[in-house]
């Protein structure tokens, strides 16, 4: 089968029901991409295909054929990083920093649908979950990087 | 929390020659992987030369500062960090932080100690362990760098000054800056030499707000954590563990795990004997294979029958019962001042409640994994571990090998701590795996492993009764817990030292109250126990700032106001558990005024609105909180908003403490709502994250206030302190809304 994986088409040969995210992190090494739970409860396997934010650890090969897939490795555009990302080194929200690629692609998603979420609309979408709890400044940093998107930072 | 099995010779770290005590600028996790010797790279900005063991300067003039320390989230990377660029005189934007490896050699005495530092990361000793010895490594690694331009300008060093990354002779009107002199420096020696230390008042760098160093890393997805390292010819390997406390196997059918493609082995690995000491937590077998993903079908295809052990009885509730039980009878008084029973016999007015703590887990995001490569000589570990000496200590145990020096530990970024990676077991499994195959491994852990086979905070019951007389004045005291210590299966540790870890008998209002007794009864339990971040302080501030509120209340009296008066003035009080060896009350009453004014305590709140106060004293910090929250009428909590105040002394990060207090505060919260490890046959049966809930934004608090007090006491740390307090300024806070008082954890559904 074939996969587009940051804009590059491979071949996958292997077993068509492997979670994507091992094909990422074990095939691929493409190491941004995290495990977490291994049962779509997390997110920190968030990765976007065909655009869309999708759990990695319960996605299989055989659904992930044929789609676009692009990981948190290929966010920024060379050294221009996404508004996501730059709202994040802003407002400092990494701890320990391990669900936060999970986080920004599900975030980057969530902006494309409601471009200035509420506080109420971060909440019912965003349900990543971060241990060492950095949702505050995990909220504001979603706003922030609504704002930089706005004032057509990444144009 | 556990002590280093060593101790830092004050000679190591001062009397040291420049080459030999490089800092070694490694290579990205991915491709790193074997002893350093070969992992040295010269980089693209030029080749680094070391300024002694932490720092590293390279021709474009950016610096390279080692951290001793694990790093997991607390920000040790940062703060460690800005300790050696102070004294060293650098523009903190210019520098990088590398993780140092674990650092070993044989002391005078024959016996092995540190080379540099201590490298361990727990009970908040960071800061305070480093506090001094940093700044003297970065004034030394100055001193290298002026006397280098001293040299080369034959000049006196007395006449040179060093600042901002250039050492000036003014006399001459001469300069260089440190890249230049980056390369000399590498050649001079330096004798036993003090540094003065650069004063309080002249701190550039030490007292900013700064960022995470690692910031850009994460965001940008780079290979940091254990999990993302690999070394070359590395196998994987997943187990299946005993599910049941102590159980064993009784058989297993390895046939359709070996049929797999690329799985190449299953091994037996054999649980501790009981009541030993743990270096794995449990029996399994390995399934080693070419791939991850094969040693996870690999292990599904096992067919394993468990012996369900000693411990198939238990259950929640039975241990609950077994507490209970316990509480009935005679415990072991491990504190009595006074006479509590005459006390309470001659007073006024007297009090009890009775408060439950479940079990629970660290969870930390990133589960278990260790990379061991076992050679005929040299053993080298890469793993995410709170504690790389105990990695290399548990190493030599499991696989008998004298020479620990010959046993080099890569510690990598932590996915999380939380106390559960100060046990090293699955690096232990991961050097029996890889010596018995003759790879090197890569351990694999998923979540369901994590959730069953952690070192759990202890549970427990604690009755807590306390009287006063007719004045109002507190005259009586008592705590008595039932509980499984974390302090078992420890060698030359009696059961009747269990107590220790779960008490802190210098807590409030020990010595503020003339009548006071501490006493304990050790329960049994098969579950395994460990540390968990601010361990025993968090049940302990839960169950006497509850029951100071639940006093207050039948006493018709405020509770910042009986607090208050309890602890009085600024005075020190002997404090003789972890934290001290002072507790000063007048510290605590500080953080309680500035937290109450600052969050409105006292203010009437709007129907189905409560405000609650709280706080604690955790290894020399001291931490308030108010807790607003609004519970609607189907019981639906929301917390609206937390306002802190923090008194840690002086400040190294106030961001890296307004972080921690944030971050403690959701941990605490999380916690506090729906997570409980529960036990059925024996077993845990808790699977993964919705079976044990953690906590997402939707519950968070929305609004969280910093308040850091400014003094010139010495430093404590962070990385606990936010936590204690806010389980029970949260439930003062649901009292004062709807007059429920929680007295067990988790909430769960009690507010329905
Ligand atoms: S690892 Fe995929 S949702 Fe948790
Ligand atoms: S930053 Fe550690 S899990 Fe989110």
């Amino acid at each position: 089968m074939q996969i587009t994986v940051n804009g590059e088409t491979v071949e996958y040969d292997g077993d068509a029901d492997m979670p994507l995210l091992w094909y990422l992190r074990e095939d691929a090494k493409l190491k941004g991409t995290k495990f977490g739970c291994g049962a779509g409860l997390c997110g920190a396997c968030t990765v976007h295909i065909d655009g869309k934010a999708t759990r990695s650890c319960v996605t299989p090969m055989s659904v992930a054929e044929g789609t676009e897939i692009k990981t948190i490795e290929a966010l920024a555009e060379g050294d221009k990083l996404h508004p996501v990302q730059q709202a994040w080194i802003e407002e400092d929200v990494a701890q320990c920093g391990y669900c936060q690629a999970g986080q920004i692609m599900a975030v980057v998603d969530l902006l494309e649908r409601i471009p200035n979420p509420t506080d109420e609309e971060i909440d019912a979408n965003l349900t990543n979950i971060c241990r060492c709890g950095t949702y505050y400044r995990l909220r504001k940093a979603v706003h922030r990087a609504a704002e930089l998107s706005d004032t057509g930072w990444f144009s | 929390m556990n002590a280093p099995d060593m101790k830092l010779s004050r000679r190591s770290l001062l009397s040291y020659s420049a080459i030999a005590g490089a800092l070694v600028i490694t290579t990205p996790l991915v491709s790193c992987g074997r002893p350093q010797e070969e992992a040295v790279v010269s980089k693209p900005k030029g080749e680094p030369v070391s300024a002694g063991p932490f720092v590293a300067i390279r021709p474009d003039e950016s610096v390279v500062i080692g951290f001793p320390n694990p790093e997991m989230g607390q920000g040790v990377d940062t703060a460690l960090a800005m300790l050696v660029a102070e004294e060293l005189g650098v523009d903190f934007e210019r520098v990088e932080v590398q993780q140092m490896p674990l650092g070993l050699m044989i002391g005078d005495d024959g016996n092995i100690t540190w080379k540099n530092l201590p490298q361990g990361s727990g009970g908040s000793t960071s800061i305070t362990g480093n506090w001094e010895p940093l700044r003297q490594a970065g004034a030394l690694a100055r001193m290298l760098l002026v006397e280098a331009a001293a040299r080369q300008w034959e000049v006196s060093a007395d006449e040179l000054t060093a600042e901002n990354g250039v050492v000036t002779h003014a006399a001459s009107q001469r300069s260089a800056s440190f890249g230049e002199l980056a390369k000399l420096a590498g050649d001079v020696e330096l004798g036993d030499v003090e540094p003065d230390l650069i004063s309080k008042e002249n701190f550039r760098i030490i007292g900013t707000p700064q960022k995470m160093k690692n910031a850009r890393a994460i965001v940008t997805g780079t290979p940091l954590y254990g999990i993302d390292a690999e070394i070359p010819g590395m196998l994987h390997a997943v187990v299946a563990r005993c599910p049941y406390f102590d159980g064993t196997a009784r058989s297993v059918d390895e046939s359709a795990a070996r049929a797999i493609g690329g799985v190449r082995d299953v091994i037996k690995i054999d649980r501790p004997d009981l009541g030993a000491p743990y270096d794995v937590q449990a029996e399994g077998y390995a399934v080693v294979a070419d791939s991850l993903w094969a040693a996870i079908k690999g292990r599904d295809a096992l067919k394993i029958q468990w012996d369900t052990g000693a411990f198939s009885g238990e259950s929640s509730a039975s241990f609950k019962a077994h507490c209970e039980d316990l509480l009935k009878g005679k415990g072991q008084i491990v504190r009595n001042d006074g006479d509590f029973d005459t006390a309470m016999d001659a007073a006024d007015k007297t009090y009890e409640a009775n408060y439950w703590q479940p079990y629970v887990s660290h969870a930390p995001l990133e589960p278990q994994n260790a990379i061991v490569d076992v050679r005929a000589d040299t053993v080298h570990i890469i793993a995410p571990t709170q504690m790389p000496s105990g990695a290399n200590r548990i190493v030599a145990g499991v696989l008998e090998i004298e020479d620990r020096l010959s046993i080099s530990v890569e510690p990598t970024r932590l996915g999380g701590g939380f106390g559960r990676r100060l046990s090293n077991d699955y690096v232990a499994e991961a050097a029996l795996i890889s010596k018995s195959v003759g790879a090197p491994v890569k351990v694999q852990w998923t979540r369901d492993d994590d959730l069953r086979h952690d070192f759990f905070r202890p549970s427990g019951m604690h009755q807590l009764r306390a009287g006063f007389d007719a004045e109002g004045n507190l005259t009586g005291w008592t705590q008595r817990l039932a509980s499984a210590s974390k302090y078992y299966r420890r060698p030359n540790m009696p059961e009747t030292e269990y107590w220790k870890a779960e008490l802190y008998p210098d807590n409030f209002p020990g010595n503020l109250v003339d009548n006071y007794r501490v006493e304990y009864f050790s329960a049994k339990s098969g579950a395994p126990r460990g540390s968990w971040r601010a361990p025993a302080h968090t049940a302990n501030a839960f169950v006497v700032e509850s029951f100071l509120d639940e006093i207050a209340e039948l006493r018709g009296e405020d509770p910042l106001a009986l607090r208050l008066r309890i602890l009085g003035e600024d005075r020190e009080l002997p404090y003789e558990q972890h934290g001290g060896p002072i507790f000063n009350p007048g510290r605590l009453a500080g953080v309680l005024k500035l937290a109450a004014e600052k969050g409105g305590y006292g203010e009437k709140m709007p129907e189905g609105q409560g405000r609650g106060i709280a706080c604690h004293f955790t290894f020399g910090g001291y931490v308030a909180q108010v807790v607003d929250v609004a519970v609607d009428e189907q019981g639906g909590l929301r917390v609206l908003k937390v306002v802190g105040a923090i008194d840690i002394g002086q400040v190294v990060n106030p961001n890296g403490v307004e972080a921690q207090h944030e971050g403690g505060i959701n941990d605490g919260l999380s916690t506090a709502l729906r997570l409980a490890i529960d036990i059925e046959g024996g077993r845990v049966t808790n699977e993964n994250f919705d079976s044990y809930d953690l906590m997402k934004i939707a519950d968070a608090p929305p609004i969280i206030e910093s308040h850091i007090v400014q003094n010139d006491y010495p430093p404590a740390g962070m990385g606990e302190m936010g936590l204690p307090p806010l389980a029970p300024a949260l439930a003062n806070a649901i009292f004062q809304a709807t007059g429920k008082r929680i007295r067990d954890l988790p909430i769960g559904d009690q507010l329905a």
